[in-house]
């Protein structure tokens, strides 16, 4: 593949991303542009944003061989990213401590974030509590009710949640009203985003911090193998470990990509969170991208047994990158994913987040089909504690009888 | 362009020496069937012009108040295309010049095509789409090629070389939010509101319509000081809702009143 750059000067991804937003925010978005690309420029920040990726997170994660999966499976070398291992649990916290750092930058002191499930509401509440950064976290109130323990560690970190009961209650809305507060006080606050989502520059500075997640795999797979993965694989929601996944091994023809869509009940039901695979192009939340929407343009529900994966759309950069054809996107369903999540507790003593099951139980697959010279990388984007309640209830008693 | 009846409307108040009048409904509230009779009550009651808003899942420039009837429009089974279907059906029989106000998502799901072929048969003179800046108007250029006014925003964080921009080829009107923030109601009209609005109509070469949060008689008085009318949702959702149409009466009124008294 020749040289990848994208997105153009204007933020758009061949003809995904952009910025459709209300004009009370372009100032906001020019002036994060432009922080954004003195900030990339300046060694101290990069050495400021280091240390904490170090120091505080515990960075780098480890890329693990998991040799029982990889046994199991009869094919393909099989590697786990190890992004559970991150403080906070997940790869969430790769962005939340970057763009903290930016609204410090900005001299604005307070943070606003959406959050669904709760991972990155609880990411951005630890990097304000650290930062000494005011913190609202926006989340729907058909949300708060299912994660009740998420709400109260972000309430221990400091951090006030806001009910959403807006539309649906759930992430798309609390998206909404984060984005309506924040256009009535943009002047003090910034919006961490929490995926590869919204309006340019958000898309390239989430992928750019998660980033860091396809680097070290990279540099860590050709010290263990003396080569390249000849696949790497990931689950998909908003989509920002995919992105951080892919994005260092784009230009790397030899390396196939695997973003990893929830299937929910199945793709020939309406309960699924498949933008890419059953969506349709459209604007929702400042960008152009693929969208679950019905007809005359009203955004659907997603369904997934996994929060984090619960999101009517698919970042731009993803919408390109499958119109390009340089990823494959595909699905897993809810069954699918608990399998697998059970398969890698107990082959390798790891219990996945229910997101990364996902990405798990298609490099599951995939190794399969390969052949034993061959490897591949999994992202192991978070870990599963936060889930176990989920699967207990859904699995029910029948593990005791 | 001349012959859009939005420009025409606005000329004659200019000519008249009064200020425009544009009162905000969200098409399907209360059904669609009585779309025209909502029309013809602000026609008859001497507005400018009428801004119809499209109900969509997810308006993120709007308060709670029009939030709330779009979700109303929206589980009366109200669509894009039905909407279009009465306003042809009702053209004849009104003459008030209608403003859509649409999120781009319900226009590129319709097809920007179709979308400006049936908004010529229904008459629409043009089309406000608060989640696109300038810089994003490439998709919906078939609009003003049309002869639809697509009409842009100002709004108090942009700056004076950005409104200059956005105002050099503007068509319509400017349409200057007040607020910093959504849609909806607010108290007093801050002092630095007629300082952004005499700039803005300083540097427009179209009339400068105020809007957001423009709720009271007092605000359209204190707002058409500054400028060339107003705009005026939430509150006219709000009176309709609780049928204070005498509320509504007042608020066109104190448009008015400046030749009138």
């Amino acid at each position: 593949m020749s040289k990848y750059v994208q997105p153009d000067q204007t933020g758009h991804f061949g003809v995904y991303g952009g910025r459709f937003v209300p004009e009370t925010l372009m100032h906001a978005i020019t002036e994060l542009e432009e922080v954004y690309e003195q900030a990339k420029q300046d060694p101290e920040f990069q050495k400021q944003l280091d240390y904490y990726l170090e120091k505080y997170i515990g960075r780098e994660t480890p890329l693990y061989f998991a040799e029982g999966l990889t046994k199991l499976a009869g094919g393909a070398k099989i590697y786990l990213k190890r992004e559970d291992l991150n403080h906070t649990g997940a790869h969430k916290i790769n962005n939340t401590i970057g763009q903290a750092l930016l609204t410090k930058r900005m001299g604005k002191k307070k943070v606003i974030a959406e959050t669904g499930a709760g991972q990155h509401g609880v990411a951005t509440a630890t990097v304000c509590a650290l930062l000494n950064l005011e913190c609202i976290i926006f989340m729907g109130s058909e949300d708060i009710r299912r994660q009740k323990l998420n709400v109260f560690r972000m309430e221990l970190l400091g951090a006030k949640v806001v009910s959403v009961s807006q539309g649906s209650g759930t992430l798309k809305d609390a998206v909404n009203e984060a984005l309506r507060y924040w256009v009535a006080h943009v002047e003090d606050t910034h919006y961490i985003m929490g995926s590869v989502l919204g309006p340019h520059p958000f898309p390239v500075i989430v992928r750019d911090f998660q980033s860091v997640i396809g680097k070290e795999t990279r540099k860590q797979y050709l010290e263990e193998e003396g080569r390249l993965p000849h696949a790497v694989v990931a689950c998909i929601g908003g989509g920002s470990n995919a992105m951080g996944m892919f994005y260092p091994f784009v230009e790397d023809e030899s390396v196939r990509m695997y973003g990893v869509e929830a299937a929910g009940h199945g793709l020939d039901t309406a309960l699924h969170a498949a933008s890419l695979t059953k969506g349709k192009p459209g604007v929702l939340h400042g960008a152009y991208m693929y969208l679950l929407q019905d007809e005359d343009g009203q955004i659907q529900e997603a369904h997934s047994i996994s929060a984090g994966l619960d999101y009517p759309g698919v970042g731009p950069e993803h919408s390109y990158l499958k119109d390009i054809n340089r990823v494959t996107y595909t699905s897993v369903t809810d069954e699918e994913a608990l399998e697998a999540l059970q398969m890698l507790s107990k082959e390798e003593g790891i219990i996945p987040a229910l997101e990364s099951s996902h990405a798990i139980a298609y490099g599951f697959k995939l190794a399969k089909q390969m052949k034993q010279e061959e490897g591949i990388v999994i992202c192991l984007s978070g870990r599963g504690d936060k889930d176990v309640e989920t699967v207990q209830a859904r699995l029910g008693g029948s593990e005791h009888e | 362009m001349s012959n859009n009846r939005l420009a025409t409307a606005l000329k004659s108040c200019e000519q008249n020496g009064e200020k425009a009048f544009i009162p905000y409904i969200m098409a399907g509230d209360g059904e669609l069937s009585s779309l025209k009779e909502q029309l013809l009550f602000f026609e008859q009651q001497g507005a400018t012009a009428v801004e119809l808003g499209i109900p969509f899942s997810d308006p993120v420039a709007d308060g709670p108040v029009i939030q709330r009837a779009g979700i109303r429009a929206l589980n009366n089974g109200t669509t894009l295309k039905k909407i279009l279907e009465e306003l042809v059906s009702i053209r004849e029989d009104v003459s008030i010049p209608l403003i859509f106000m649409g999120y781009s998502n319900s226009i590129l799901a319709y097809g920007i095509g179709q979308f400006v072929t049936d908004c010529v048969k229904a008459g629409i003179a043009g089309c406000i789409i608060p989640d696109i800046p300038v810089e994003e108007e490439g998709l919906f250029a078939p609009i003003q090629e049309a002869g639809i006014h697509l009409i842009r925003l100002v709004t108090l964080t942009s700056s004076k070389e950005r409104i200059a921009e956005i105002a050099e080829t503007a068509q319509g009107f400017i349409y200057a939010v007040t607020v910093t923030g959504i849609t909806g109601a607010r108290e007093a009209f801050g002092s630095e509101v007629g300082a952004y609005l005499e700039q803005v109509k300083e540097i427009s070469p179209v009339p400068v319509l105020a809007g957001f949060g423009i709720s009271t008689p007092e605000h359209v008085r204190s707002a058409t000081k500054y400028c060339d009318g107003v705009i005026v949702g939430s509150k006219i959702i709000e009176s309709l809702e609780q049928n204070r149409k005498q509320d509504i009466i007042e608020l066109i009124q104190a448009s008015k009143k400046q030749v009138q008294q």
